[in-house]
C-alpha cells in the first residue's frame, strides 16, 4: 500500500518479492519465526484489521494432470491482515490453524514493504527460513537419489 | 421409511458415552496416545482420513482418529463435520504436478526414463513377515541413506506419449470446476465432478471396482504409465493482493493409468489415461480412482459400458463412504412403528395363507 505511493509502477518486482516471502513464511512455523525474531531488530506496533481466522481454500487438481480443474479437496488455512501506525497493511495466508503463525506472518509482510527494515528482517529471518526449508527438501531429494534404481545390463550372447 | 422420536434414553446414553470413553483411553496404567505420535507414526492412517474426509490437516486428522478409536471412516465423518464449521477462503490454482518435489516416482512402461525409476519409502519389496522387533520398543533406525540428487527434470510419462501423438490430449481449460460440497450430484456427472467424488471416495470401495475391471467387468487394459508421490505447493491469489502466493505444501499422490483405445469415428488409435490425484501417500487409493475415472470415461469413448465400474450412477452415489455409513446405520434408529405396521401385514396374510391352505 505504502509502497504503491511511492513508486509509479513498482508491481512486478515488489509483488514478487512478496510472494517469495509470504510463501516462505507460510512454511515455517511459528516457533521458528518467533526464534529468529529474537535477533532481529524490534517489529513495529500494529493493529489487527481482519483474523486471524481460520477457514478453508479448495485445493484443486487438473484431469489427467494437465486437463481442465477439478476440485480435490479443502485443506485448513488461517488468514490474518493487519496495519501498522504508518498505515502499511500486511496481509498473511498460512496453511494450517496456527493463529499466532499468521498474524506475525502479516505483521512481517507490513515491515518488509518497509524500505528501512526490509534488509534486516530478510537477513534476520527470511533468509535463515528459506535456507532451513531448503535443506529439508535437499534431504528428502537425496533421500529420494538413494531409492533410485541403478539397473544392471546383462551382457547377451550372441 | 419414517422413524419415531423416542424419549427416555437419556441417562443410558450418558453412561454408555462415559463406557465409550473408558474403552477409547483404554488401560490407564499404559501411556496415553498423543495426537502427535498418531500424526508422525500412524502416518498412513491420517493420510487416509485427510482423503476420505476431503479436508487435509494433519492435527484434525490424528485428533479424529483418536477420538474415534482408530475408526477411519467414523474419523472422516467427524473430519467432515469440522469442515462444515469453518468458512471457504478461495479456490486453490491448480496444482502443478509436474512440479512436484519427489518422493517416490516409479514408471511400469518405461524403464530407463527421465528422472529414473525412484522407489521412495515404500511397502514394496518387503516381505510381509511380521517384524517382532518393531513390538519391543527400540532404538530408533539409523537414518535412510542419502545420495547426491541430480536436478534431473521428471517429465511425465504421459507427456512423453504425449509427444509422438500417441495418448489422448487432455483439453486444455481452466473453467471453474464443479463442486459436490455446494451442489449435489447430477448426471450425467462431467469429469472434474466424477473425480472430486473419486478423491474423497471410500479406498475400499474404488479398491474393489478398480479390480472389477481387471477381471473383466469392464474390459480394461491398464498400464500404470506412472505414479508420483511428493509435494506441491498450493497457490491461491487473494483478491486484496491480486497476484499468486503461496500457503504451504502438500503431499499427493498421483497415478497416470495408461490405457488402451481402439479409437472411434472420430478419434484414431491411441492412449487414454485414468487418472487418479489423492491427498498424501496413498497409492493404492490413487491407483483404484485411476481405474475407475478410465472405466467411467467408457461412455464419452463410444465404449460399450455394462459393468458396475462403467455406471456413474453405480460408482458416484455409492463410493462416499460417510454418505454410505449414514444410510446403513440408520437403520438402526427407532422404526417402531413402521415395523408394527410389518408386524400386522405379515400376521394377516399368514392368517389368510393358513385359512386358504385348510380349505
Amino acid at each position: 500500500m505504502s509502497l504503491a505511493a511511492d513508486a509509479p509502477n513498482p508491481a512486478p518486482t515488489a509483488s514478487a518479492a512478496r510472494r517469495c516471502w509470504m510463501g516462505i513464511l507460510a512454511r515455517a512455523s511459528r516457533a521458528e519465526i518467533a526464534s529468529l525474531l529474537q535477533a532481529a531488530p524490534p517489529l513495529p506496533a500494529h493493529r489487527r484489521l481482519r483474523g486471524p481466522e481460520t477457514g478453508l481454500v479448495m485445493a484443486r487438481g487438473r484431469q489427467g494432470g494437465d486437463g481442465a480443474p477439478f476440485n480435490l479437496g479443502e485443506l485448513t488455512v488461517t488468514r490474518c491482515s493487519i496495519t501498522l501506525d504508518d498505515g502499511t497493511v500486511g496481509h498473511a495466508y498460512v496453511a494450517g490453524r496456527d493463529a499466532g503463525q499468521a498474524e506475525i506472518a502479516a505483521v512481517l509482510d507490513a515491515a518488509l514493504q518497509d524500505p528501512g527494515r526490509q534488509a534486516s528482517l530478510l537477513a534476520a529471518v527470511i533468509e535463515p527460513l528459506a535456507a532451513a526449508q531448503a535443506a529439508r527438501a535437499a534431504r528428502d531429494a537425496a533421500r529420494a537419489a538413494a531409492t533410485r534404481v541403478q539397473f544392471f545390463t546383462m551382457a547377451t550372447m550372441r | 421409511m419414517a422413524y419415531v422420536a423416542v424419549k427416555g434414553g437419556e441417562a443410558a446414553i450418558d453412561a454408555a458415552h462415559a463406557w465409550l470413553a473408558e474403552e477409547r483411553r483404554g488401560d490407564p496404567a499404559l501411556p496415553e496416545l498423543t495426537v502427535e505420535q498418531i500424526g508422525q507414526q500412524l502416518g498412513l492412517a491420517v493420510d487416509r482420513v485427510m482423503a476420505e474426509g476431503a479436508c487435509h490437516d494433519r492435527g484434525l486428522a490424528a485428533l479424529a482418529i483418536k477420538q474415534a478409536r482408530g475408526d477411519l471412516i467414523e474419523a472422516a465423518f467427524l473430519l467432515r463435520a469440522y469442515r462444515t464449521t469453518l468458512p471457504r477462503f478461495a479456490g486453490s490454482e491448480p496444482l502443478d504436478t509436474g512440479a512436484m518435489r519427489i518422493r517416490r516416482r516409479i514408471s511400469a512402461t518405461y524403464k530407463d526414463l527421465p528422472g529414473g525409476q525412484v522407489l521412495g519409502p515404500t511397502f514394496d519389496y518387503t516381505h510381509r513377515l511380521l517384524d517382532f522387533a518393531l513390538a519391543a520398543a527400540g532404538e530408533p533406525p539409523p537414518p535412510a541413506p542419502q545420495a547426491a540428487a541430480e536436478a534431473a527434470s521428471m517429465p511425465r510419462v504421459t507427456g512423453i506419449l504425449a509427444q509422438e501423438g500417441l495418448m489422448q490430449a487432455e483439453a486444455a481449460s481452466d473453467a471453474p470446476p464443479p463442486d459436490l460440497t455446494r451442489e449435489p450430484l447430477a448426471f450425467p456427472a462431467e469429469r472434474p465432478l466424477r473425480l472430486q467424488a473419486l478423491a474423497r471416495g471410500d479406498e475400499g470401495f474404488l479398491l474393489a471396482l478398480g479390480y472389477s475391471t481387471q477381471r473383466g467387468y469392464g474390459n480394461a487394459h491398464p498400464f500404470v504409465g506412472e505414479i508420483r508421490m511428493g509435494e506441491v505447493a498450493v497457490e491461491i491469489t487473494p483478491p486484496e493482493l491480486g497476484f499468486a502466493i503461496e500457503i504451504g505444501d502438500l503431499t499427493v499422490t498421483e497415478c497416470q493409468m495408461v490405457n488402451q483405445f481402439a479409437g472411434s469415428k472420430t478419434e484414431p488409435p491411441q492412449f487414454t489415461r485414468g487418472y487418479g490425484l489423492v491427498f498424501g501417500h496413498a497409492e493404492r487409493k490413487a491407483m483404484a480412482m485411476a481405474l475407475v475415472d478410465r472405466a467411467l470415461r467408457g461412455a464419452e469413448l463410444g465404449e460399450e459400458a455394462d459393468a458396475p465400474a462403467q455406471s456413474q450412477e453405480f460408482v458416484l452415489y455409492h463410493c462416499d463412504n460417510v454418505e454410505a455409513t449414514g444410510f446403513v446405520e440408520h437403520l438402526k434408529l427407532p422404526h417402531y412403528v413402521d415395523f408394527q405396521s410389518e408386524l400386522e401385514k405379515i400376521r394377516q396374510l399368514r392368517a389368510t395363507a393358513l385359512r386358504e391352505a385348510a380349505e
